[in-house]
């Protein structure tokens, strides 16, 4: 009971009540400052808009969060495949990592139409655009976690004639994966943004589009209030892919180690 | 063996175990006592001269049946398994076949006093102690040949190191493997061991051998004799030599 108290006292309480002084400035300057609704819509028509467009809007996260969640996947494997690379020869990891740096520096924007020109329009250049985007946080936080194993159970391997195979598998990787869950949640939340930035290029067609369609297409049209909506919709998205994947790292190393505190980030 | 251009950590070293036998390397920090231990196990490659295991080379006698155990200064566990799983480990890792797997783990986990209760514990809910004696049973679940110990209750309190040092009298007498063990103390030397190797700081060379007549089982007791005290006064007086 304590615990809840504290909880709603420390953690809901303060970041509610600065929303709500937040909204009434917000409202208090639009409607006394006489700001056009084309620049800057007032909260309650931000809020009549996300209710009128909830169908729309609904089905346009989906699609992104679905672009976003695969993107998510692709890059947890595909980075962890390239770390286990990288953590077996040094020529490689030398050799390799000038270009996987590449992925994490180079524009989005720059290499999204790229993208299209390639694999077409549609959902599935979406997911590409943002894995490519997912892609460094889960390498370099996995390389680093392969590599930085205590010598001393090395040697206790070597001493059991272990195979190359058995210390990744049942030494290196296990020892990264605090690592490998603390890029996870960088990579999810680059993500949303890679299948956003993504779609400014794609679209998915007549029928069905993502957030980052809908927001191209309201700011072309100078609808302000579903902008607003649009851009909410993508908070929220990102915010429940985070809280997702927080709360499975948070699983998976308290199922490991019984005491996730000094992992958590 | 050199240590980075020009500086040897070690330099004529010559000694010969016994099988059977329990023998200590007592010398000051960084004389190069944990190196040797590894050069014993086949872990590092010699600059000059030679180990052997039996009358082999280290690592050809290591990969051919002599087995070789090792408990480091910290326990090295692996955190994500249980006590149970950490102790199996040599199993898994030599892709052992033999049907009692299981029973022997058990049994080696009651042998160095841990509870049945504790099979199913993760390091992370065991004390400093318990977690060295998981190190212990994993090292003798194989029955190793020879048993090699780098300093491991160093990091333990006081009554915790003489527990363990007379408990690993007791499971040294049980069963047949040849002890060597590597401390900076003294009387902890001088309790477990037949023979004392006195090693100097860098280049680590041994200054002295020094029998141990103490009879086993040797008990807390042998701590409060005036032999002990004799001998171990003598001791830490070569190793003050060895410093200085």
């Amino acid at each position: 009971m304590k615990r809840w108290r504290l909880w709603l006292q420390d953690v809901v309480l303060p970041p509610a009540v600065l929303l709500l002084v937040l909204l009434l400035v917000w409202h208090a300057a639009v409607e006394v400052g006489r700001i056009k609704p084309i620049l800057l819509p007032g909260p309650l028509a931000v809020a009549e808009a996300v209710v009128r467009n909830f169908g729309k809007l609904a089905r346009a996260a989906a699609f992104s969060g679905s672009a976003a969640g695969l993107g998510f996947l692709i890059s947890l494997l595909a980075g962890t495949l390239i770390a286990f690379a990288f953590s077996q020869s040094k020529w490689l990891r030398c050799s390799g990592y000038p270009y996987a740096l590449f992925v994490q520096t180079v524009p989005i924007v720059a290499i999204a139409p790229l993208i299209v020109h390639w694999c077409g329009r549609g959902w599935h250049s979406v997911v590409l655009t943002a894995s490519i985007l997912g892609l460094f946080p889960i390498i370099s936080n996995g390389t680093s976690g392969l590599l930085s194993v205590d010598p001393d159970l090395l040697d206790l391997f070597r001493l059991n004639n272990a195979s190359r195979w058995q210390v990744l598998w049942k030494l290196r990787f296990p020892s990264a994966v605090p690592a490998l869950c603390a890029g996870a949640k960088t990579s999810c939340g680059l993500t949303v943004v890679g299948s956003i930035v993504g779609e400014y290029f794609v679209g998915y067609g007549s029928r069905s589009y993502g957030l980052g369609y809908l927001i191209l297409f309201t700011t072309d049209q100078l609808r302000m209030a579903e902008l607003f909506a649009a851009v909410l919709a993508s908070t929220l998205l990102a915010v429940l892919m985070f809280s997702a994947v927080s709360l499975a790292t948070t699983a998976i190393l308290q199922r490991w180690y019984d005491a996730p505190i000094e992992h958590r980030r | 063996m050199e240590y980075g251009p020009g500086v040897p950590v070690l330099r004529e070293v010559s000694f010969t175990v016994a099988a059977g036998e329990f023998v200590s390397l007592l010398g000051p920090s960084g004389c190069g006592k944990s190196t040797l231990l590894r050069l014993l196990a086949g872990l590092l490659p010699t600059s000059a001269g030679s180990v052997r295991l039996a009358g082999q080379p280290a690592e050809f006698a290591r990969r051919n049946g002599t087995r070789v155990a090792f408990v480091f200064q910290d326990p090295t566990l692996l955190p994500w398994r249980t006590v149970a799983e950490n102790v199996r480990l040599p199993f898994e890792l030599q892709r052992s076949q033999a049907p009692d797997i299981r029973d022997r783990v058990h049994a080696a986990i009651e042998l160095v006093g841990l509870a049945p209760g504790d099979r199913r514990k993760r390091p992370r809910q065991l004390s400093g102690g318990m977690r060295m004696r998981t190190s212990l049973a994993r090292a003798l679940v194989t029955e190793p040949n020879l048993l090699l110990l780098d300093e491991p209750f160093a990091a333990l309190d006081d009554v915790l190191r003489q527990l363990l040092n007379e408990e690993l009298v007791r499971l040294w007498q049980q069963s047949g493997w040849t002890g060597v063990f590597v401390t900076h103390n003294v009387a902890e030397a001088v309790f477990l061991s037949q023979r004392v190797l006195v090693m100097t700081a860098r280049p680590g060379t041994i200054l002295a051998e020094i029998d141990v007549p103490f009879p086993y089982p040797r008990t807390a007791a042998l701590r409060g004799t005036a032999e002990f005290a004799r001998l171990t006064a003598t001791l830490s007086q070569r190793l003050r030599e060895a410093v200085l």
